[in-house]
């Protein structure tokens, strides 16, 4: 028996995926004055400026870690430059016990949350500070105290998972749900479409975000898909959707907030698509003047996001060039001090080799570590300072 | 002849393969008019055309369920994967379909033509997910053959081999060595064999045994060692399945003695069957127990990959071991 209740009709009638279209939700204006007919969300000014700090946070980081990148201090570098209104605006609409499973460019929803400037650079640098005692490679970010789960580089992975962990919250009954963020590149992975199916059929209060910011590393979207975006798809799997001008702070807030109240009211799940640019380069290891056109680039320029949102709040009164020099030269500060401490920061002992495999060193395990200290006894000129307590024989 | 390095030569294999036969296509993620994250694939798709050289969506799965669709039709697909730790999402296609297609049809369908490329490796700071050597999960999947090149030469004329070979190919290319140095490399279209092991340099005390990457590893440990007077012979399996057994029991019949050395994990690492059946054949030469150099039992590390990692050292102090016992 099929579950499909559809009209009969007595001749081929074939329905062309590009009817699907969907329309894109904005409010602001560049300039930073609303659309005539909108309504800008409910709010207040210090809601405002955390997002906007945050912003902020995340831009200056980006510079200066890419910067730091350039010269040879760091191994490699991804920017969320352009991004932020789609990432922060979201991240400020949901309540800070929401989860967030990301992708990897979403250090902005993290900057919001209140991860500090030090913890961002341990792990970039891999210190004996960093919670991922250095296994990971820079930006792979995880916070147990602000519901961030933990970067895992394989693509989409994530998405089905967030299915899962918003089943698992709606069971406990707390009132929360979880985001996912992942690119339009990574929603072509099998994982995306289990996950949408999943949460439409458990009805699970799971928002998915998919950051539509033209390429996957030099694919562009049109060799990715050949539908009007990711939006239509939810149609297939009978679920709520909204596409937002991911440029736009106030349409992502307020998108965000109503696929919450979706969510975690009616536990329907939601898929949001933010058409953003990725203004950088893919990462620190990739070249886009091989793939796209400093023109193409310059029109994305103009539509700067944070731009758009400070000359908001100067509309409000809220801030203020004065503000602003303050808190630019303030931030630059502080990321450079924070990164010459954290660079300092001696690399996590060589146990951590072994630990979290398993919640205990299995035999077979403690065997090849002791053999490996052996060696480096043996050796004691031929491995880096990491392995230094290891070579007095601890 | 001509100077290349490894991408270099894998570039100019798939250019005379694409060049001699229409029916050979590349494709994968990114591969298209960019040429691949490392540019294995550079000026192919300007050459000859986006049907035959193209970027997929991004979905492991997609592009290898497509290939083998494509090879079952009677085409030689050669399908990329950005990395060998992202092969998983095709594990099914790969191990449940290209494996099996012949044997489940009693020979009405194959899909032999298809080759898929995926660099692997450690050595490039690159954490747990940019690192791995998974060549053992597939070694144990029967209709499959895995096979790893060691320098340019070898590059060119094993993928040349892969892709003509008439059984799907997993073929991995150690990244570590895509830039590290040049070698010479015929122009002409030249295909080495698969399945068979390479002796590289003849010695009596001790066989020391590795593929792709750890070769150069070898080679560092080899000199340390004939420093010691210790005489190595040292061969280059190049194809991990099926895997030339008359060559490396030859060796350790003349040798007495077998170190084996390789990136991925000890446990149920391809060094274990080689020891097994190496000890099944040889059990009554063999002078010591034979060595395992692997890496740990744990998942590829970032700020500890030295010490993780098989190196020169720890090859060198296993051959010691093997002919001190
Ligand atoms: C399963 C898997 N395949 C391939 C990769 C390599 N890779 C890393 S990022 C990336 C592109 C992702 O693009 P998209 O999802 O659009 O996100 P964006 O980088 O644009 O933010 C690729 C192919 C990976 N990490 N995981």
């Amino acid at each position: 028996m099929t579950t499909t209740k559809s009209k009969v009709v007595y001749s081929p009638v074939f329905t062309d995926g590009a009817e699907f279209r969907i329309p894109t939700f904005k409010l602001l204006k560049q300039d930073g004055k609303l659309y005539k007919s909108a309504k800008a969300p409910d709010l207040d000014k210090e809601k405002a400026l955390r997002i906007y700090r945050a912003m902020i946070t995340t831009r200056i980081l980006d510079e200066r870690m890419l910067a730091a990148q350039r010269q040879g201090r760091l191994s490699f570098y991804m920017q969320c430059t352009g991004e932020e209104a789609a990432v922060i605006g979201s991240a400020a609409a949901l309540d800070d016990g929401d989860m967030i499973m990301a992708q990897y460019r979403e250090q902005g929803a993290l900057a919001y949350r209140g991860f500090s400037i030090d913890e961002f650079m341990n792990q970039l640098f891999g210190n004996e500070l960093d919670y991922g005692k250095g296994r990971q490679m820079p930006v792979h970010y995880g916070s147990k105290k602000l519901n961030y789960m933990t970067i895992s580089s394989p693509l989409a992975t994530q998405i089905p998972q967030a299915t899962g962990y918003a089943y698992g919250q709606k069971m406990a009954g707390e009132g929360h749900c979880t985001i996912t963020y992942f690119g339009e590149g990574a929603a072509s992975e099998g994982d995306f479409h289990a996950a949408l199916n999943m949460a439409a059929v458990h009805r699970v209060p799971v928002i998915f975000l998919c950051r539509n910011n033209g390429y996957a590393i030099s694919t562009p979207a049109a060799e990715q898909f050949a539908a009007d975006g990711v939006a239509p798809r939810a149609y297939g799997y009978k679920m709520d959707v909204i596409r937002v001008d991911g440029n736009d702070i106030l349409a992502m807030y307020e998108a965000t907030r109503a696929a919450r109240a979706l969510a975690v009211e009616h536990n329907r799940p939601v898929l949001i698509e933010a058409m953003s640019y990725r203004l950088a380069a893919h990462s620190s290891s990739d070249d886009p003047s091989g793939y796209r056109s400093k023109d193409e680039e310059a029109v994305w320029r103009e539509k700067d996001p944070i731009l758009r949102m400070r000359l908001w709040l100067e509309s409000k009164k809220w801030w203020s060039e004065d503000d602003e020099k303050k808190l630019q030269e303030s931030m630059r500060r502080e990321v450079l001090e924070t990164m010459k401490r954290a660079q300092k920061r001696p690399p996590p002992p060589l146990e951590s080799l072994v630990t979290d495999v398993y919640d205990e060193v299995p035999p077979m395990l403690a065997e090849q570590f002791e053999k490996l200290k052996a060696h480096i006894r043996r050796y004691p000129d031929e491995y880096p300072k990491s392995a230094e307590h290891a070579k007095g024989g601890a | 002849m001509t100077k290349m390095n490894m991408l270099q030569a894998i570039n100019n294999a798939l250019d005379t393969a694409m060049g001699a036969d229409e029916r050979v296509l590349c494709f994968g993620e990114d591969v298209g008019v960019f040429g691949g994250v490392f540019r294995a694939t550079s000026h192919l798709q300007q050459k000859y055309g986006k049907a035959r050289c193209f970027n997929t969506p991004l979905v492991e799965q997609g592009i290898i369920g497509f290939a083998n669709g494509l090879a079952a039709q009677g085409s030689i697909p050669v399908a990329e994967i950005q990395f060998a730790d992202y092969i998983f999402p095709a594990f099914d296609q790969i191990v449940n379909e290209s494996a099996k297609y012949r044997y489940r049809s009693g020979n009405l369908f194959d899909v032999g033509g298809l080759t898929i490329r995926a660099p692997y490796g450690g050595g490039i700071a690159g954490g747990l997910y940019h690192s791995q050597s998974p060549e053992a999960y597939f070694a144990h999947t029967p209709g499959l053959k895995i096979v790893v090149p060691r320098n340019p030469h070898q590059a060119k004329g094993l993928l040349l081999g892969a892709i003509h070979d008439p059984n799907p190919t997993l073929f991995f290319e150690p990244k570590r060595l895509y830039r590290a140095s040049v070698g010479d490399v015929p122009d002409e279209d030249y295909r080495l064999p698969l399945g068979e092991a390479e002796i590289i340099k003849e010695g009596t005390d001790v066989t020391v045994l590795g593929w792709g990457a750890q070769l150069e590893v070898i080679e560092q440990a080899v000199e340390r060692a004939e420093k010691d007077g210790i005489s190595c012979e040292v061969i280059d399996l190049r194809t991990i399945l099926p895997w030339d057994v008359e060559t490396v029991a030859n060796s350790v019949f003349k040798t007495g003695r077998l170190v084996v050395t390789h990136e991925a994990p000890l446990t149920g690492g391809f060094a274990g069957e080689i020891a097994a059946t190496i000890q099944e054949r040889c059990f009554l030469y063999l002078e010591s127990p034979i060595a395992r150099v692997t890496g740990m039992d744990t998942p590829f590390p970032l700020v500890l990959e030295k010490e993780h990692l098989p190196n020169h050292l720890k090859v060198y102090e296993a051959i010691r071991a093997s002919v001190e016992f």
